[in-house]
């Protein structure tokens, strides 16, 4: 009998062995544990073995029952990790086959660039205003300080509708519209499209620039030089970057200055107009000019796009070339 | 403006370089634009005079001549030049010599001739723009002597950018007097020697003080000898100035006003007819000016006139009529003062910017015009020699620029500036500009020089200090913030979010033109009124957009154009609706009417509304292995708008029936929020395809940019703890019943506890009947407080069938 169950445990063990898959596994166990399997078969004919014989007989068997159970599972985790493994390497893709594809889009450099500039002003605490691109002569010449006939006109090549109404040659006009309907002290942007009756290699009759005015109890020309200066380094971000303040003038400011800058040693490049608000602004909107002054600046914005992107022509920005336009994200 | 270095340094030469020099001008305010050397460089060109001439044997058109260059014996040069004479003094380009453009001299044979270097023209010396023979130099040239010496080219042109208040720097001495200040350095003296009078002879001048004139010097020279002309050196400074040499009296005049900014004029005597007035022009009359146009001239303008009618336009130009000639021996110089307030406009309504009226717009020292005038009558006699007759001076004192005495605050200089320089640094710089100047408790009391127009108010001073010290002297400071919070707004989407969305579903912005050709933006939108330029820059730019869309499909076509067919593209921006009649806005334009909150107004008869617009055309999906190649259709650029929706909260957007003749009448929607027309999308109408030589139809959609804004805060709700059911029902209705009027139906049928109608399926095809559809819907159902029974699901979703049965003949389908 303990022979037999020897033999037999070691049959199962070969059996056990042979087997390749989990099914296989599966028809060797009921083989031998199901219920009729051949060590079901053998315990079953313990019931005619003498009565002293049973116990020691049952427990053999039943050892045996759990050692071929142990070579069984023994096999199942084999075969599992095995029917796994293939499973795996059956799923497996060529990771390198392109996704479904990121759809092109970008916003235009233009609009990046006035969002780096709102962004850094913003850290000022400078609010965003827009304003009106058809506008009249009050607002975007009168209220500034340049009357009909100043000379000051001749820089500003003013597209008309009639007498009083225009395209605005800058943004300037926000100010004016800003300033009445808000008390000081005030801290505003105004970014958007500016128009001027010239078309060439550098020039394009419509560009984007970005006002700021600072109106405050003793803002001087030293804070505006401050501030524009931090601002510029950090718009640009560049080690080699050197600005330049250089008298100037517009009619809307006094003192004025206009700001070149160099990255690299390059040419000196002009991107913005500034200066000291003048009194007779200050006037025409109503504020007591002994109790502010104020600081206000006009930035040329694909200027300023070009040198930070190197972009070479201006014109491209409106052109549209989709080539040209999904390099910016 | 701009001028040679030399004359310049005749009036101030400041121990710097060229560079450092042009420097100094552009951190004084006086930008340079430009500084070129006056001469291209040349080696050996020598001043010569042909001695004897005589023609080619071999060639017509050459001639041989024997040329005095200084040295012991004459050089045979050959010649083509047609003004190559005996007698001529010009410019030799010797043997070894080099030409600007390079070329090396080198001994030659022209058609067996020997030729030992090349007589010059300007243009090959690079010394003008015209061939016009070889140089004619003035008699008295020393022969031999290096054409650079001689013309004294080893200079620069200096460019510099005016800005229009520094009118005073229109002239050599006006540059040098800031110089001087710059660099706390006298001017050289320049005395300006009066020409003794000679004769009687005057001439009787009138001028009315109604007219723009306050000042007006003149004198009579008479006697001249004709057909001189003018030096060397006045020729070569007035070039580098960019003035041509005309003729002795117009070169005198012009070199007058270069050097010291006072605009003159010379008339030839012996043309006049009468008394010179000096007036307002009458009705009617007109005028032949100098350049041959024939004006006609208004009541606002000053003119120059005689017994016979205008002969110039008072400071801005001169009439043909009395110019002087070659053969002018007797001339009337004039040197006034023009108002700057009375010249201004005036040379745009006759197109004549002249340098005259450029110097008369922006003022003219009151003080300068006697000087002018001795200035060239000195210069006028030594080149043609002449009687003086006296000089009359007329002048209108109550109309003469007054400088008025203005308080600077050293407290207001100091919060201007944000310095606090010492009091004597401040003095001494308001001496230095010529700004007379008494220290007070407070501050300064000054006054301008006459030439300075652009000093008038406190700050204007208070620039100066600034100008002077050098802006890069002053430091860098912060102002004191107080910073407040501002409000955080949470039912506004900011544009940016809306923008960064399409972006990220395949969108490029665009930026276009906000000016179009009219007619194709017509054909877009013919219901709507465009704003014409007056002066526009072309007919492509001619008018206002009425609509973004026009500028998208442009882009299409220009990329189409670069092979460049399938694109998603959007831009926002303003668009303008013209309404001279002043009509409410929303009537302007029925399919694009929402309130214009967020809109731009000026009070100028237009509504300017800010709006995005997008389109789509070609392939729905970048092209891909995995993807298929399907073309973007209505309900790809939907679900477009839908995703700029879904950001919004509590926006209920419908897409409602609209006739808008630009789209394809079965594909285009108007969209609806609470009742208010906030834009349209659809596919473009293909009857415009070749009205637009399109290639490729696209889809596109104009909406409210403040529409889209709209949102409003959450309010949480709470949620149902019981599961949901869902019943799926497939309909059979007549192909014409849309999807939202189904919908209609259920909401209105359905109690609260129908949570969602979700449509799955629509087919038409083999198995339906022709002219309908089918459509399958799931309905989601859910009670707040308890598992719904079956029972009640199968009532609800049979009322909702029975609904629609009744409503729009709808079976259902098993």
């Amino acid at each position: 009998m303990s022979l037999d169950l020897d033999s037999l445990i070691n049959e199962a063990g070969h059996m056990v062995g042979d087997t390749a898959s989990l099914d296989a596994l599966e028809n060797v166990r009921v083989e031998l544990l199901g219920k009729k399997g051949r060590l079901t078969g053998v315990l079953k004919s313990i019931g005619s073995l003498p009565k002293e014989e049973k116990p020691a007989a049952g427990q053999a068997v039943n050892k045996a029952k759990q050692a071929v159970q142990a070579l069984i599972d023994e096999r199942r985790l084999i075969l599992e990790d095995a029917a796994l493994a293939e499973k795996l390497s059956a799923d497996a893709l060529d990771i390198t086959l392109p996704g479904s594809g990121a759809p092109a889009g970008g916003l235009h450099p233009v609009t990046l660039t006035i969002e780096r500039i709102s962004a850094l002003f913003g850290q000022l605490g400078f609010e965003t205003a827009i304003g009106p691109e058809v506008e009249d002569d009050y607002h975007n010449f009168e209220a500034l300080n340049i009357p009909a006939h100043h000379p000051a006109r001749a820089m500003h090549d003013t597209f008309y509708f009639d007498v009083n109404r225009l395209l605005r040659t800058h943004t300037s006009s926000v100010q004016i519209r800003y300033m009445k309907s808000v008390e000081p002290p005030l801290r505003v942007i105004a970014p958007g499209r500016v128009y001027r009756c010239d078309s060439d290699m550098t020039h394009s009759p419509m560009f984007h620039q970005v006002e700021g005015l600072l109106v405050d109890r003793d803002i001087a020309l030293t804070d505006l030089m401050g501030h524009l200066e931090q601002f510029l380094k950090l718009f640009f971000d560049q080690d080699d970057c050197e600005i330049r303040f250089r008298p100037s003038y517009f009619p809307f400011t006094e003192p004025s200055a206009e700001v070149d800058i160099r990255i690299n040693k390059g040419p000196w490049i002009e991107v913005l107009g500034s200066g000291i608000v003048h009194p007779s602004v200050f006037r025409s909107v109503g504020i007591d000019t002994e109790a502010f002054t104020g600081y206000a600046f006009g930035i040329g914005v694909e200027r300023m796009a070009m040198l930070r992107y190197g972009v070479t022509d201006l014109r491209q920005f409106f052109e549209n070339d989709l080539r040209f336009l999904s390099q910016f994200h | 403006m701009k001028f040679s270095e030399k004359w310049l340094r005749e009036w101030i030469n400041p121990p710097v370089d060229t560079r450092t020099l042009g420097e100094q001008l552009t951190f004084i305010g006086l930008e340079v634009d430009e500084i070129v050397s006056a001469a291209p460089e040349m080696k050996s060109v020598v001043v010569a005079r042909i001695v004897n001439i005589h023609q080619h044997p071999d060639a017509d058109r050459l001639r041989v001549c024997e040329v005095d260059a200084g040295g012991e014996e004459l050089i045979q040069v050959v010649c083509g030049a047609p003004n190559a004479r005996a007698g001529l003094t010009t410019a030799l380009a010797q043997v070894g010599g080099r030409l600007p453009d390079g070329t090396k001299l080198k001994k030659a044979k022209l058609r067996g001739q020997v030729s030992m270097g090349m007589l010059c023209s300007a243009m090959e010396l690079g010394l003008s723009e015209e061939r016009d023979g070889i140089m004619e130099l003035p008699e008295d040239a020393p022969v031999g002597v290096e054409l650079v010496e001689y013309l004294e080219l080893d200079d620069s042109i200096i460019e510099i950018e005016l800005t229009p208040d520094r009118g005073d720097c229109l002239s050599i001495r006006g540059i040098a007097r800031d110089l001087s200040a710059r660099n706390d350095l006298p001017l050289q003296a320049h005395d300006i020697a009066e020409v003794p009078v000679a004769v009687e002879d005057q001439w009787s001048v009138t001028v009315d003080p109604q007219s723009a004139c306050a000042r007006f010097t003149g004198r009579m020279i008479t006697g001249l000898t004709p057909g001189c002309s003018s030096p060397g050196w006045m020729v070569e400074r007035l070039r580098r100035a960019g003035v041509r040499s005309i003729s002795p009296a117009v070169d005198i005049t012009n070199y007058v006003m270069q050097e010291l900014g006072q605009p003159m004029h010379a008339f030839d005597a012996d043309k006049l007819q009468g008394g010179i007035q000096v007036r307002l022009a009458t009705p009617g009359e007109r005028l032949v000016l100098l350049d041959g146009r024939d004006v006609a001239l208004d009541e606002e303008t000053t003119i120059i006139a005689d017994d016979r009618g205008p002969i110039g336009i008072a400071g801005i130009m001169g009439g043909e009529s009395t110019a002087v000639d070659e053969n002018t021996t007797n001339i009337f110089f004039e040197s006034a003062l023009f108002l700057p307030e009375e010249i201004a406009g005036k040379p745009r309504r006759y197109a004549s910017h002249t340098e005259s009226a450029h110097r008369f717009e922006r003022g003219v020292d009151p003080a300068g015009q006697r000087e002018a005038l001795e200035y060239a009558t000195s210069l006028m006699c030594a080149i043609a020699g002449g009687k003086v007759g006296p000089v009359l001076d007329w002048q209108e004192a109550d109309r003469m620029p007054a400088r008025v005495s203005v308080l600077v605050r050293r407290s207001r200089l100091q919060r201007v500036l944000g310095i606090s320089p010492e009091p004597e640094v401040v003095a001494t710089i308001f001496t230095r500009l010529g700004i007379s100047n008494e220290t007070r408790e407070e501050g300064w009391q000054v006054s301008a020089p006459s030439y300075r127009y652009d000093l008038a108010i406190e700050e204007d001073y208070i620039e100066e200090v600034a100008r002077i010290l050098g802006y890069d002297a002053l430091p860098r400071t912060s102002p004191a913030h107080r910073p407040v919070l501002r409000p955080v707004p949470e039912n506004v989407l900011s544009p940016l979010a809306s923008k960064r969305l399409l972006v990220g579903r395949g969108y490029q912005e665009v930026i276009t033109y906000s000016f179009v050709e009219a007619t194709r933006q017509q054909q877009l939108r013919p219901d709507l009124t465009a704003l014409p330029l007056a002066n526009p820059i072309s007919s492509e730019l001619a008018v206002m957009r009425t609509t973004l869309v026009g500028g998208l499909i442009a882009t299409l076509q220009r990329n189409v154009a670069r092979q460049i067919s399938s694109m998603s593209l959007f831009e926002t921006g303003l668009r303008f609706l013209s309404n001279e009649t002043g009509k409410p806005e929303a009537e302007l334009d029925a399919y694009l009417a929402a309130e214009h909150g967020g809109d731009q107004q000026s009070d100028a008869g237009v509504r300017q509304q800010n709006v995005i617009a997008g389109l789509v055309a070609g392939r729905r999906h970048v092209e891909n292995w995995n993807a298929d190649d399907a073309e973007v259709d209505f309900y790809t650029i939907k679900s477009d708008i839908e995703a700029l929706f879904a950001q919004a909260n509590g926006v209920q957007v419908s897409y409602v029936p609209t006739d808008l003749a630009m789209l394809h009448p079965g594909q285009r929607a108007g969209i609806e929020i609470d009742g208010q027309r906030v834009g349209y999308v659809g596919a473009l109408n293909p009857a415009l395809q070749q009205a637009l030589d399109l290639d490729v139809m696209p889809l596109v959609f104009e909406m409210s940019l403040h529409a889209l804004a709209a949102s409003r805060v959450p309010r949480a709700a709470p949620m149902s703890r019981f599961p949901q059911v869902r019943r799926d029902i497939a309909l059979l209705v007549d192909e014409s019943v849309s999807y939202q009027a189904i919908v209609d139906v259920i909401r209105k049928e359905a109690p609260a506890i129908l949570q969602d109608v979700r449509l799955f399926d629509v087919y038409q095809g083999e198995k339906v009947a022709e002219g309908k559809k089918s459509m399958a819907l799931g309905l989601i159902l859910q009670e707040f407080s308890r598992t719904l029974e079956d029972k009640e699901v199968e009532q609800v979703v049979a009322g909702i069938v029975a609904a629609l049965d009744v409503a729009h003949g709808a079976i259902l389908r098993v």
